[in-house]
């Protein structure tokens, strides 16, 4: 199996992403953001940072990078493709996910360790995450991490099973609607969260528990 | 004479020097240039020959003072470079860009040596949180560090922040940045190689900054501070992102002989310091200087500070390398002057020659000046009380816990991206100091960041050598074992006979401590002139300190974890209220500060560092602000545990049941774990008390006629309620 983790300018964690896929198994590479060919790759993971220094919007100019239109085909194809963060704001942009991310409720940046429940369940699902309600300890860190989309467009989603993550009860750290931390494409291989499961990986520097996430991808 | 360099702040005496230095009186341009090196803030006139009392040597030093930061040697090839600067002045002016430039500034220093940012931490100081201003510039220095921090991917992972009144016209910033480096790739910053290429990097240069060190950083604060913020510098982390990868790359690659950051004085001192360091001369040609607006004026492209740029020497061959990595990652890249051998600093507008002054001059010319201190008679800072005389133990308690310089600061940091880079084995307010894995060697370090304001006004040499063993306990509970130091010495104006008495009493402080703890100055920064009309602030050195442990998995929490679990009190704690927290909400502040016992400190710092290696400790929380009490509560709340303990062994060591609960000082560690494991530490030079037991739902303390029952829940609101304080207005 070879990951491929994209690199913009401005990307934070694509070095923690690279090391968390390592250790999900398999082989992993960076791709530069001008490049198109992501032949030979397995699986993608947009990662979370701050590409081209959030101007305009967080995510708005990594979505017209060659790699991001290569990306896009690839998820039309049905290759699996992981948004974190930056990543998940990247795929809303690029119209790959629904919904978007807004400023945080309080208007500041949060970093803090939060208690997820996988909320999904069913044959398309990843592999570790496939028992609805497992919680998961996996820290945040964004200051634009709102999930928000108009009414009937969240019902949809949740009756479609697309909601993927949500903060538990009393977690959300954000005020994102309906507590969604993160959520699948229609056809479920492209997942966005805002999270960082690539931060939950080692036991020395956290949970361990984002490892799922990774595995489940493959 | 015309009085032109008075208003650049130039005296007349200096100028006269100037012009017998140069042969003739200097032009503009020279005249801008000379005024921002010979200012406070670049020529350190008041305190370099302070600072030659510091010991600067020692085996694992790889880079000493007079680099863009300190190094020191971590084992495998690698180095940990390290530093801390002050961002005082912009930060009162304009906090949000002025912390955000501060942090952008420390870390530019921390990669012209070729290390990778891997750690911030900042040491903050305001006026009291009832004051507007002050939550105003609280607010905005957070945001700002987090902007930049967080946007540029380098985890915040420490940090301290304080309030006192003599703080509010003058808040301190203080920033530090720690970084890794292979020793081969790294570079030192001395200009070299006659007919090199001097190469600027970066961002495009503008007008903003224009006078910050002359105009901002070595003057008092005072009414028309507005006038002065275009003088704040503006950043852009993202900028600087870009460089930062740039840099890299070209030391990886051998591409750079040296490499110097801009900072305060931007092109008129990387290119003088350069050239001095290298005992050559410089020619910058400045219309080939990549422009933000068009029709600049040399002076001003010389003294501007933008931000995100470095400065390169680079053999001509290599050049158009250069060149091509800085294109790679979209930043700037200029070849605008010459190495020389003539000693000279040369600026030239499109070839024609604007000003010439010898390095030596500029550089190493300014005069240095004596202190006439003068020790103040009394306690000059005034005081006010919040804590009536009748407030009961467990009225105490509560009160000392909710005050905002003891109070938990995680409305602060969690604003901080602690985590990016997968190495934080210690997040904040966790453990005594940020843990930092590396891979790398297969071993860690350790940070933390210590200042102390009030008890250096108390006695300046006692409280600076406090601040150092504060800096070296927190390191202890964490196993580590300190390898080097850098300091931030924030006082207020020197050619006045009290600061001046403190500043030469606090280096000597801090000479003698890091000699007796056997630790290495590697680097530093002085800000004075931090005076408002109220006077100046407490002298506040800000001790950072880096560490190693050899496993990182073995570290120990501040929290207790289990109940049932022994608490007991390492060391040679002597507790008094002199300079406590206490005493400042009673209003009974006043000269005088018992002298720290450096070496009984040391053999329990010592300790501490073995029993948490091995696994002897199940938690180690220093006893520093609000006493013995405060430490005991924080240790219960962080565990979701109560104590019950008694304190009649240390009322033992001759202090009273108020000194035993709320009095401050050094040699403190408070332990829990098993009972035999943590009496077996004891040694003749250790003394180790026990106190009694992790259980329970209340804080309980038994101290004679001052007992106290706190309820956990009472304790954790009282601690925990900064942030709604800042938000709500205090």
């Amino acid at each position: 199996m070879i990951w491929g983790v994209l690199q913009f300018p401005g990307s934070c964690d694509e070095r923690d992403a690279l090391h968390a896929c390592l250790l999900a198994g398999g082989e992993a590479r960076l791709v530069w953001h001008e490049e198109r060919d992501l032949g030979g790759l397995d699986a993608i993971v947009v990662p979370g940072g701050f590409s081209y220094g959030d101007y305009l919007r967080a995510g708005a100019i990594a979505r017209f990078s060659p790699a991001m239109e290569a990306v896009a085909e690839f998820a039309a194809a049905g290759g699996p493709v992981l948004g974190i963060c930056n990543g998940f704001q990247v795929l809303c942009e690029a119209g790959l996910l629904p919904g978007a991310l807004l400023r945080n409720e309080n208007l500041r940046f949060v970093c803090r360790q939060v208690e997820l429940i996988a909320a999904f369940g069913g044959p398309e699902t990843p592999k570790s995450c496939d028992r609805p309600g497992e919680s998961l300890s996996i820290p945040v860190k964004h200051g634009e991490g709102r999930y928000w989309a108009p009414e009937e467009m969240l019902d949809e989603i949740e009756a479609r099973g697309q909601v993927a993550f949500r903060y538990a009860p009393g977690q959300n750290p954000n005020g994102s609607a309906r507590d969604v931390a993160g959520v699948r494409n229609e056809a479920g291989n492209v997942l966005g969260l805002m999270p960082h499961p690539e931060h939950a990986v080692d036991e020395l520097t956290g949970s361990t528990d984002g490892l799922k996430i990774f595995e489940g991808m493959r | 004479m015309s009085a032109k360099h008075r208003e650049l702040g130039l005296t007349d005496a200096e100028f006269e020097l100037i012009v017998e230095k140069l042969g003739r009186e200097p032009n503009d341009v020279e005249l801008a240039m000379f005024s921002l090196l010979w200012s406070e803030h670049c020529a350190y006139k008041h305190s370099r020959k302070l600072l030659r009392r510091l010991p600067t040597e020692g085996e694992r030093v790889v880079m000493g003072p007079g680099e863009n930061a300190g190094a020191v040697d971590v084992g495998g090839g690698y180095a940990v470079a390290f530093k801390v600067e002050s961002h005082n002045h912009p930060s009162a002016v304009e906090p949000f860009q002025g912390a955000a430039t501060g942090v952008g500034g420390i870390l530019r220093d921390v990669f012209a040596l070729g290390a990778r940012p891997i750690a911030i931490l900042d040491s903050l100081r305001f006026g009291e949180l009832d004051s507007l201003r002050s939550r105003h510039l609280l607010d905005g220095a957070v945001r700002g560090i987090g902007h930049y921090g967080n946007s540029i991917g380098v985890p915040t992972v420490g940090g301290e922040i304080c309030f006192e009144a003599p703080y509010e016209h003058n808040c301190l910033v203080n920033a530090m940045c720690v970084g890794l480096a292979k020793q081969e790739e790294m570079v030192r910053a001395a200009a070299a190689g006659v007919g090199n290429a001097v190469v600027l990097m970066g961002a495009s240069t503008g007008r903003d900054g224009i006078g910050g060190a002359s105009v901002l950083a070595s003057a008092e604060l005072g009414d028309g501070d507005e006038a002065k913020r275009p003088t704040v510098q503006i950043g852009d982390p993202f900028e600087e992102s870009k460089l930062l990868e740039c840099c890299l790359e070209l030391l990886a690659k051998g591409l750079l002989v040296s490499l110097q950051d801009l900072g305060a004085a931007g092109l008129t001192s990387s290119a003088s310091e350069m050239a001095s360091a290298g005992g050559v001369g410089i020619e910058i040609d400045v219309a080939r200087v990549p422009l933000r607006e068009p029709g600049m004026e040399p002076f001003e492209i010389m003294v501007s500070e933008s931000q995100e740029r470095m400065l390169a020497v680079v053999e001509p061959a290599k050049v158009d390398a250069v060149l091509a990595v800085c294109e790679k990652w979209q930043t700037g890249g200029a070849a605008v002057g010459t190495i020389t051998e003539d000693g000279t600093v040369r600026v030239l507008r499109e070839g024609e020659t604007v000003g010439e002054m010898p390095v030596e001059a500029l550089v190493d010319g300014c005069p240095l000046y004596d202190l006439a201190p003068e020790e103040p008679a009394g306690w000059i800072y005034g005081n006010r009380a919040t804590l009536g005389p009748d407030a009961s133990p467990a009225e105490t308690l509560p009160a000392l816990l909710a005050s905002p310089s003891v109070a938990s600061k995680r409305w602060a940091f969690e604003q901080y991206d602690s985590i990016v880079g997968s190495r934080t084995a210690r997040r904040p307010e966790s453990a005594g100091a940020a843990v930092l894995a590396i891979p790398e060697t297969g071993n860690a370090i350790a940070v933390s960041i210590d200042g102390n304001g009030r008890r250096v006004a108390c006695d300046p040499h006692a409280g600076t050598v406090e601040a150092v063993l504060e800096c070296a306990q927190n390191l202890a509970c964490v196993g580590a074992e300190p390898l080097g130091l850098t300091n931030c010495l924030n006082f207020g104006n020197p050619e006045k006979p009290a600061p001046a008495w403190q500043l030469d009493r606090a280096v000597s402080g801090l000479a003698e401590a890091c000699e007796a703890l056997g630790v290495p100055v590697v680097g530093g920064n002085v800000s004075l002139y931090n005076e408002g009309p109220e006077g100046p602030v407490y002298p506040t050195p800000v001790v950072g300190m880096v560490g190693e442990l050899p496993d990182p998995t073995q570290t120990a929490p501040s929290a207790f974890a289990r109940e049932g679990d022994a608490i007991a009190l390492l060391g040679p704690f002597e507790p008094s209220l002199a300079g406590s927290e206490l005493a400042k909400l009673r209003g009974e502040l006043d000269k005088g500060l018992p002298e720290p016992d450096v070496p009984a400190v040391a053999a329990a710092c010592a300790a501490i560092r073995e029993a948490v290696r091995a696994g002897k400790v199940v938690s180690a929380h220093d006893v520093s602000d609000g006493g013995l009490a405060c430490a005991l509560a924080e240790a219960a709340i962080g565990a979701g545990l109560g104590c019950r303990v008694d304190l009649q062994h240390l009322r033992e060591r001759g202090c009273t049941p108020q000194e035993a609960l709320f009095g401050e000082g050094t040699g403190g560690f408070l332990l829990s774990g098993d009972r035999a494991a943590l009496e077996s530490l004891a040694t003749e030079d250790v003394a180790v008390l026990y106190l009694g037991e992790v259980g329970g739902e209340s804080i309980e303390i038994a101290a004679g006629d001052q007992s106290l029952t706190v309820p956990l829940t009472a304790a954790e609101a009282a601690w925990r309620s900064l942030g709604e304080r800042v938000e709500r207005g205090a």
